[in-house]
């Protein structure tokens, strides 16, 4: 013990014992800590939650409350499922930009991988539907006519024949669903997000759905060809009577001025 | 007639006459069409662009016969229920009647059927469109005056009765959009009392759809009302070749005669040139825009809807009204009054009615009997003006009501609140017009006297000796001051004396009174300006009055 007295007063000392006692709290605790090798798949997820959190106490918990469970100002967000944040943030309608009679599509503000983490989130707070795969959604190999039929019995008296929105009561509408990600368009049924009503797998199968994604892929999207020409925003006669009134007599109006202008070359005018 | 005969008498001998004349000689000799022709080649027309709306509305007329004769050879007018297997993709193997399908086929398979299908609807949007303008010509313009009124009553009937014709050609192709509003139409006619289901079922053929209408439909549209219509139209053309047309006032214009250009050859190669023009600018419409794309819209199916159904334009008053009407009912004794569309119904025929009969009010209140052949400026008779533009402002709200939903998406608006403007605008909006636009013809008069007294504003500002500033006044013309002054201006009635010569009381009729009371209204002080006389012409003009 000579040896080890003789050097207690040696500058280094204090970093020797630190070193060691540092060493042993590692030890004990590396031996003695709750065991995490049980939940190691999950760690990806809890993370995502974790993640989710911060992000949701950031952008969402002032109208949702701290917890999701609600305000005056934002609907509880307990069980509405990854699908629901999936859609809606995913378009951009959340975080909404002012309350009002409905929140409309915009700039979507996160990235893809931190919706992800909104979504596992509030997928935490209690069982909801999940974001569809991508065979679930892929219009590829659907009826589209069958889709048609499905999408004209339960969409158009709101969204109008082939998607492209209508007007509801006190300011709601629903939105035109053009170049919308078919992934959202499911989740939207599966949902029924604001306005809408859901329409889940008992209602709509998986089927019905895809088949109706085929059809607006068809008749509304950016390769879909209108075969008679200019199709005026595809609202219908409303359009095409204020086309008729403005363009078609409009011209032929212009022309009989041009007409009775132009006379005999006995008259002097 | 031989031209072998050779006496020298015979100015014949001198040859063989030219191929047209000989042509024109065998022609008369059968037809006697060489007086008919004589009498009506130099028949004169004034030129003016307002007097060619009409032509727009015959001319489409004609293109939408031309192109109705091209459907009717594909389209099947009948309800039998067939599968798809046609070359639209998204209807692939689909139920739907025969009518639908054959329409699809006719803008997919039929060469030519599309833009033909598309000619055909956007004329008859014009024609419709274009006989609303050339009524409200005729209407601002006075043209309807004696002998016009019943010129102006077959008018008003084309009018209406295209309405019924593009009615029901809209719902010949049984699609999603057409069968709403067939539903709509018989929703309307089952809201009339008593005989209202009567008719419904006979209409129909029984429960709504039934499978008759298609084909009833299709003779109405295709046979009964363009009957109607071409001989309405013709004789309408009769009675403007008779009553010879209207011209403006001015210059060497009376009432008795018509300055203007002959139908042959000017006015002739003008209304064939406008013909083409007119089918040139449909066509190229037509080729453009598309219309009524009924493989968007899919069958109809009495238990599908969707959003934006509407009728077209001509019907959007009627659909604006229903849509802005409470839903009022009242139930009795197990019968249900439902005025909430009945209400509307019959609006909708008084507004037409009110214009309708427009005519026959106006020369109530005037009293006056004679011939008008000299179109009134719309400023000189501002008490019609302004009805006028009161009644078309009513008709726009209407139409406003009908898109209710459009312009609440369109614009951001909650469609409760455009409803409620419709509601309240049905009753405000043509009070307001009328007063604002009697105030406009007031104004405009006042110009117009102003005009005749002082002269044109020149914009020249000179400067005299003793250093004031005055704006230098040209005179008019002789022919501006003859165009400014040669509308005639009526006087209010008067009810007369309360007793007549022999001191009794007289009898004035209510009738009378109330004629007495808005010929005051219409010819009062208020309601004109006075037009300059010669005497204040020349005491203005003499030198003293200039300022």
């Amino acid at each position: 013990m000579k040896k080890l007295s003789a050097r207690r007063r040696h500058p280094l000392a204090a970093i020797v014992v630190l070193l060691i006692a540092l060493a042993a709290t590692g030890g004990l605790y590396a031996v003695f800590a709750p065991a995490e090798k049980a939940q190691a798949d999950d760690t990806a997820q809890s993370l995502a939650i974790e993640e989710g959190q911060k992000l949701y106490a950031v952008g969402c918990a002032s109208c949702h409350g701290t917890g999701g469970q609600g305000t005056s100002d934002g609907p509880s967000l307990v069980g509405v499922g990854a699908a629901s944040v999936d859609f809606q943030v995913g378009t951009g309608r959340m975080p909404a930009q002012q309350p009002g009679a409905q929140i409309p599509r915009k700039k979507v503000i996160y990235t893809q991988a931190q919706i992800d983490q909104l979504a596992a989130y509030v997928a935490s707070l209690g069982a909801g539907p999940e974001i569809p795969t991508k065979e679930q959604y892929d219009p590829a190999g659907a009826d589209s006519a069958a889709g048609g039929e499905l999408f004209r019995t339960n969409c158009a008296q709101c969204h109008n024949f082939t998607g492209k929105g209508g007007a509801l009561t006190k300011g709601k509408y629903a939105p035109t669903l053009e170049d919308v990600d078919p992934k959202h368009i499911y989740e939207a049924m599966q949902t029924g997000p604001q306005n809408m009503p859901s329409f889940p797998d008992t209602t709509l199968s998986e089927k019905n759905k895809k088949d109706i994604i085929a059809y607006l892929d068809a008749v509304n999207s950016d390769d879909t060809v209108s075969h008679g020409g200019m199709e005026l925003g595809g609202f219908g006669p409303v359009a095409e009577g204020l086309f008729a009134w403005v363009f078609g007599l409009g011209a032929l109006i212009a022309v009989a001025v041009w007409v009775a202008a132009r006379t005999a070359k006995a008259k002097k005018s | 007639m031989s031209t072998t005969n050779t006496t020298a008498a015979d100015p014949r001998s001198r040859g063989k006459a030219p191929a047209g004349e000989r042509v024109a000689d065998w022609a008369d000799g059968r037809l006697g069409i060489y007086s008919l022709a004589k009498a009506n080649m130099r028949k004169i027309f004034p030129d003016h662009w307002s007097f060619m709306l009409g032509e727009i509305c015959m001319y489409s007329f004609i293109i939408i016969i031309l192109t109705g004769v091209y459907l009717t050879l594909f389209f099947h007018p009948s309800m039998n229920e067939v599968e798809y297997h046609g070359v639209y993709e998204p209807l692939q193997g689909q139920l739907m009647s025969e009518a639908f399908k054959s329409t699809l086929d006719i803008s997919f398979e039929v060469r030519g059927g599309l833009l033909i299908r598309q000619i055909h609807h956007w004329a008859a949007l014009i024609f419709l469109a274009g006989m609303f303008v050339h009524m409200m010509r005729v209407f601002f313009t006075g043209a309807f005056r004696k002998p016009r009124e019943i010129n102006w009553l077959f008018g008003f009937l084309l009018f209406a009765l295209g309405m019924f014709t593009g009615f029901t050609g809209y719902s010949l192709p049984d699609d999603l959009l057409s069968g709403t509003g067939v539903r709509f139409t018989q929703g309307a006619i089952l809201s009339v009392p008593i005989v209202g289901t009567y008719i419904s079922m006979f209409l129909f053929g029984g429960e709504f759809p039934g499978d008759d209408f298609v084909a009833r439909f299709y003779s109405i549209h295709i046979l009964l009302l363009p009957g109607i219509m071409l001989g309405l139209m013709v004789a309408h053309l009769i009675l403007v070749f008779y009553h010879k047309h209207t011209q403006y006032a001015g210059p060497g214009k009376t009432n008795n005669n018509v300055v203007g250009m002959p139908l042959l050859p000017v006015y002739m190669a003008k209304a064939g040139g406008f013909f083409f023009l007119v089918f040139g600018v449909i066509a190229a419409i037509a080729a453009i825009a598309t219309i009524n794309p009924i493989w968007a819209l899919g069958p109809y199916r009495p238990d599908q809807v969707s959003t934006n159904a509407q009728p077209d334009w001509y019907m959007g008053f009627a659909e604006g009204l229903v849509r802005a009407m409470p839903g009022w009912e009242i139930n009795f004794w197990g019968h249900t009054l439902v005025l909430g569309v009945f209400i509307p119904l019959v609006l909708f025929g008084l507004v037409l009615a009110i214009i309708a009969l427009y005519p026959f009010i106006e020369s109530w209140i005037t009293g006056d009997k004679r011939e008008h052949h000299i179109l009134d400026r719309p400023r000189n008779a501002p008490t019609r003006t302004a009805f006028g533009v009161a009644w078309v402002s009513w008709y726009m709200v209407g139409l406003i009501g009908g898109g209710n939903d459009l312009i609440a998406t369109h614009f951001h608006m909650s469609i409760n609140a455009v409803t409620w403007f419709v509601r309240i605008g049905f009753f405000a909006v043509p009070v307001v017009a009328f007063v604002i636009t009697k105030r406009i013809c007031l104004g405009l008069q006042r110009r117009d006297r102003e005009k005749v007294l002082h002269g044109r504003e020149t914009g020249i500002i000179k400067r005299l000796p003793h250093g004031e500033f005055i704006e230098v006044h040209e005179p008019l013309s002789q022919e501006q001051l003859y165009t400014l002054t040669a509308h005639e201006q009526y006087r209010p009635a008067e009810i007369g004396p309360a007793t007549d010569e022999n001191g009794v009381e007289r009898k004035v009729s209510p009738v009378e009174k109330l004629r007495v009371k808005l010929s005051k209204r219409y010819y009062g002080e208020d309601s004109q300006i006075a037009k300059p006389t010669v005497e204040e012409y020349k005491e203005i003009t003499s030198g003293h009055g200039h300022h």
